[in-house]
């Protein structure tokens, strides 16, 4: 009988421990610091940095470094933002200050989130299906989307959308090519890579020209296969990449004049992502390497002036052997500092590095997930 | 820092773990004196006990072996498989949630494809990507379900069987027929949430002494639909899963034969068709979704079987036919949606020979061929066909208290592509050993061991996905250090009836493993060889059963699983961080009942915090979760016709979780099931 209650006995706690496992109640996940070597005073006071997140896991975050203080901040929209329904959402994919007023391109959430500038403090959230890209002009917000419509077999162009950045509402929208990506005002024409990236079969080739006043496209022109991105110079030429298609055409670099509406210039270099400040086009590229089967990264500085492909390195210091994937650019336009994102295995925290103009590192800071698009608050 | 963070982190994590430990440090000192007893009246008694305890597979296995079957497995909250195999030790199911989200097993940590899920003996195959969604197996038609961690426990078996880290035997329920019965019939109908109708019948006729026939159909539609909750501790907001609706319908029909050599042999037909909305993951602004999924999947299969005498033989064949698409509205192509679609052929043929040398000696040849094609629309598709030859060279030593298997498997792989390049020719050498053994003159206690050595091949879609697939890729190898016991013990005329324990520690190794890195950007993903996973684990479980009075009869489960799976991969990131979705502790109870004519079950599921990426951090934090589950039987026979009536209400405390981020699981629900039988 002993016996018995023993084993009842035992039952009992047994009972008991699986009744009471514990749960830790959902927590709002808070902003941290790190504090790196501050900078010199210059009209830059700082940058706000996307990470993108890995697609499905809800995990874009903004981060924001006080080149002043080097005051390094992670994750502060939760903190800035706490009833928003699951966070800045689910890929973020393009980022912008213009005015008072910070936009965020969330792809898959489907939205730009317009927060301001000083607090990171929500304002409005704009809603565009699928949207990529967003630049600015003259008082208007052009954002770059996919597709116009869903679920419509005929309706496979995607569409720039014109936002106005008082009302915060969508004035108005266009038809461009399919996929488009970056985009760039040159004397107010917006010129618009298209991608065609859903029909690898038939990649888009051009670049869309709309005309801001008329917001009609009034050109388009052919550059090449799956085009990404697309920069301004200050001489009125656009550089634009094409990312090939994986399998016989190459990535490539091209330079369109926007005065003749034609490629003047090509560079057969596989750029991944560009900066352009003042004469320099900082680039980098990784290629895929049929022969070692990995991924071939290499930095290097373009003079746009000369349109010529230069021998200066922006990291000198060696620190591009520690990088996995470079992913984001940037260039601060006073202290000519370079900033390069690594996205590592695109599921693990990513990391900011910073080089002082003769390519030594300054510091590396750890970032959220896919570090990857920079955008300046003066 | 992240290492010690995770061990420490959450005492009541700790608190859970330590309790187990408590409980078996309670029961075990209680257990080992009852033994001392029982040894002065071991002699006395040895007739009694031998008559009392059957020690059965579970004891017997030398490889790990977990069971369901029978009245458990009908007392069960399941619906699926998938439901089921959630209270085994060792298995985390990675579960999108609902009643048509993918759910799929990993064993012992190792991934998915680790496992090969057995269908009536015969292995259901996806040369596509390795994986069987468990949700999309009813338990209607089945009598029994078999974990092995290793392999099945026999020598005398297919190729096949020797062939991955651990296998699922989902055996149908076989016709059985008492004196002058002719004809069975059951048929049921269960509804309840998520618009759940699930009408199923099973007919089984004897048509002579040798043969019967058995013919089972099922229809299920749901519209899917649950709340769910997603909170911040600021926000806290409640939704409905959409797009989740299913219908399917599944046909089986099959013949059981008997040759007067006793020889047995069986033939089956099985049709399986749905389709389905994809609910995708809950993002910012995200809540509904338009894709869809339509699969169709046909089988025949037959299998021959000779056990007397000293020669055996046993013979497989299957074809099978599969056809799955996939539609993407949100993806506009040029002049079409999205609109993939994929057709699989399997063909496999497995002879398996055994011969008794002597009394305690047998050897086994086993040979399979299996012949894998499929076919996609996708550009610049390769048109894989794969043709594997397996062979197994095994032997098994047995006396009365020893018994020793070991196998080596021979694997010869070709993939041929009609366009672009093949991953070529593979050649493995595979080897396995396993012991059981029984130290001491009580039956009650063993010990087994083994160690496996096995890969998984890369899949089609490792290999040849458009711009995903790398044909570089090799095997992705495991390794299995397994010891354990298993104790069983009854106690005749006393409440407590009988106990029985098994418990294993392992060490598992995964090298190679397939995993998918980025390239040039989001859009150029590739799969490379480059993961490596360190496993440590312990899996206990304990069943009693207890005789309160005559009427009232009870019996528990209990699981309990630790693992440690570190991601050993690169020094430099996320070194020894837990890998996403496996939890330290996890484990489950079961209570089952019977008084009369009523039965009732309570289950338990416990699954402590996990990460959902490399990296331990507190963005990647999954919390724990925990169900509580109850159904009620009643079950009435009159004149050999039985009727039974169910209800079931699953997560009672309306729990909300994720299993994997972003794709919530369902709150309470409930399930009604009214069933007929003769």
């Amino acid at each position: 009988m002993k016996k018995q209650t023993a084993s009842c006995l035992s039952l009992v706690v047994l009972a008991s421990v699986f009744l009471f496992s514990c749960r830790k109640d959902p927590q709002l996940i808070l902003e941290d610091e790190i504090v790196v070597q501050p900078g010199p005073s210059t009209p830059v006071k700082g940058f706000y940095l996307v990470n993108e997140g890995n697609m499905n896991m809800n995990r874009a975050s903004l981060d924001f470094m006080d080149l002043q203080t080097g005051v390094y901040r992670r994750n502060i929209y939760n903190q800035a933002n706490p009833t928003v329904v699951k966070g800045l959402g689910d890929v973020g994919n393009d980022v912008g200050v213009y005015g008072s007023k910070l936009y965020v391109v969330v792809n898959i959430s489907n939205k730009v989130e317009v927060m301001d500038v000083k607090t990171g403090k929500r304002i409005s959230q704009i809603n565009i299906t699928n949207c990529r890209y967003i630049t600015f002009h003259k008082g208007k917000a052009y954002v770059s989307a996919y597709l116009g419509t869903v679920g419509d077999p005929s309706a496979p162009s995607g569409i720039v959308a014109e936002i106005d950045t008082t009302s915060l509402t969508e004035i108005r929208r266009i038809n461009v090519g399919r996929q488009p990506e970056e985009m760039a005002v040159v004397r107010e024409k917006l010129y618009v890579a298209n991608s065609g990236g859903y029909t690898p079969s038939n990649y888009e080739r051009t670049v869309s020209i709309i005309d801001l006043n008329s917001f009609q496209v009034v050109n388009k022109i052919d550059v090449g296969v799956n085009l990404h991105r697309l920069k301004a110079d200050k001489y009125g030429d656009l550089y634009v990449t094409s990312r090939g298609d994986y399998y016989d055409i190459p990535s490539k670099l091209f330079v369109i004049d926007t005065k003749t509406e034609k490629v003047k210039k090509t560079f057969d270099i596989g750029v991944s992502n560009l900066v352009i400040d003042d004469n320099s086009a900082y680039f980098y590229s990784s290629e895929f390497s049929y022969i070692t089967g990995g991924y071939v990264i290499k930095y290097g500085i373009i003079d746009v002036k000369n349109e010529v492909l230069t021998d200066k390195k922006f990291i000198t210091d060696g620190t591009d052997k520690d990088i996995t994937i470079p992913y984001g650019i940037a260039v601060n336009p006073y202290t000519k500092d370079v900033f390069i994102t690594d996205a590592k295995d695109y599921v693990s925290p990513g990391t900011l590095y910073s080089f002082d103009p003769a390519g030594k590192k300054r510091y590396e800071v750890a970032t959220g997930d896919i570090p990857a698009h920079f955008a300046f608050v003066y | 820092m992240t290492k010690r963070k995770f061990a420490f982190d959450g005492i009541c994590n700790s608190f859970f773990g330590f309790s187990a430990i408590l409980w078996l440090g309670v029961f075990v000192p209680y257990s080992s004196s009852a033994q001392t007893d029982s040894v002065k009246k071991a002699n006395e008694l040895k007739e009694v006990s031998i008559r009392t305890i059957k020690l059965s597979k579970r004891q017997l296995s030398s490889s790990p072996l977990q069971i369901l079957s029978g009245k458990d497995l009908e007392r069960l909250n399941s619906l699926s498989v998938a439901d089921a195999i959630r209270f085994f030790s060792g298995v985390q199911l990675k579960d999108y949630g609902g009643i048509g989200g993918l759910k799929t097993i990993n064993v012992r940590s190792m991934g998915t494809n680790h496992t090969a899920v057995f269908y009536d003996g015969v292995q259901l195959g996806n040369a596509q990507n390795g994986q069987v969604d468990l949700g999309k197996f009813s338990l209607d038609n089945i009598e029994e379900i078999e974990l092995y961690n290793g392999q099945k426990s026999t020598i005398f078996q297919s190729a096949r069987g020797f062939a991955s880290g651990s296998s699922l035997y989902l055996n149908a329920k076989q016709p059985d027929f008492e004196n002058g019965q002719t004809d069975h019939l059951k048929a049921s109908i269960k509804g309840g949430s998520f618009g759940l109708i699930n009408p199923s019948v099973l007919w089984q006729h004897k048509i002579n002494d040798a043969i019967s026939a058995s013919f089972n159909a099922e229809y299920k539609n749901a519209n899917g639909r649950y709340k769910f909750r997603y909170t911040n501790g600021v926000y806290d907001s409640t939704f409905v899963r959409k797009n989740a609706d299913i219908e399917t319908m599944r046909v089986e029909a099959g013949l059981n034969g008997k040759l007067p050599d006793s020889s047995a042999w069986t033939a089956k037909v099985y049709f399986y068709k749905d389709h389905q909305g994809l609910p995708g993951a809950i993002v910012n602004s995200v809540y509904d979704f338009s894709q869809r999924l339509w699969n169709e999947n046909f089988f025949a299969q037959t299998t021959y079987k000779k056990e007397a005498g000293r020669y055996n033989l046993m013979v497989a064949a299957k074809f099978a036919n599969d056809y799955s698409r996939y539609l993407n509205p949100d993806y506009v192509k040029e002049t079409e949606l999205l609109n993939n679609v994929y057709k699989q052929r399997e063909l496999y043929l497995s002879v398996a020979n055994r011969y008794k040398i002597n009394s305690f000696w047998d050897v086994v040849l086993s040979g399979d061929y299996q012949r894998n094609t499929l076919d996609a629309n996708l550009d610049r598709f390769p048109y894989p066909t794969r043709n594997t030859f397996l062979t197994a060279l095994a032997t098994q030593i047995h006396f009365e208290r020893i018994d020793i298997q070991a196998n080596l498997l021979n694997t010869y792989v070709n993939d041929k592509v009609e366009q672009y390049y093949s991953a070529g020719n593979k050649h493995m050498l595979s080897p396995t050993v396993m012991v059981s053994w029984q130290p001491f003159n009580q039956k009650e206690f063993r010990i087994r061991s083994f160690y496996k050595n096995i890969f998984r091949m890369p899949t089609f879609n490792d290999l040849y996905y458009t711009q995903i697939g790398n044909t570089f890729l090799k095997p992705e190898y495991t390794k299995q250090y397994d010891l354990g016991l298993t104790y069983i013990r009854a106690f005749e005329g006393k409440l407590l009836q009988q106990v029985s324990v098994q418990t294993d520690a392992y060490y598992n190794t995964v090298k190679d493993k397939i995993v998918a890195v980025p390239g040039a950007n989001l859009f150029r993903w590739s799969m490379q060889n480059i993961g490596l996973v360190e496993i440590k684990g312990l899996d206990v479980n304990i069943q009693t059963a207890w005789k309160i009075t005559n009427d009232l009869l009870l019996n528990t489960g209990l699981t309990y699983t630790y693992q440690q799976a570190l991601d050993v991969t690169d020094v430099k990131l996320n070194y020894r961080n837990q890998i996403p979705y496996i939890p330290l502790n996890s484990g489950s109870f079961l209570l089952g009942a019977d008084w009369k004519n009523f039965a009732m079950n309570y289950s338990y599921i416990y699954t402590s915090e996990r990460y959902d990426q490399s990296a331990n951090n507190a963005k990647n934090y999954v919390p724990a979760w925990y169900t509580h589950d109850i159904a009620f039987h009643y079950t009435n026979t009159i004149n050999k016709q039985c009727f039974r009536l169910s209800a079931e209400v699953n997560n009672l405390l309306n729990q909300y979780y994720d299993v994997i981020t972003n794709f919530p699981m369902p709150g309470r629900s409930y399930r009604f099931t009214l069933a007929y039988s003769y």
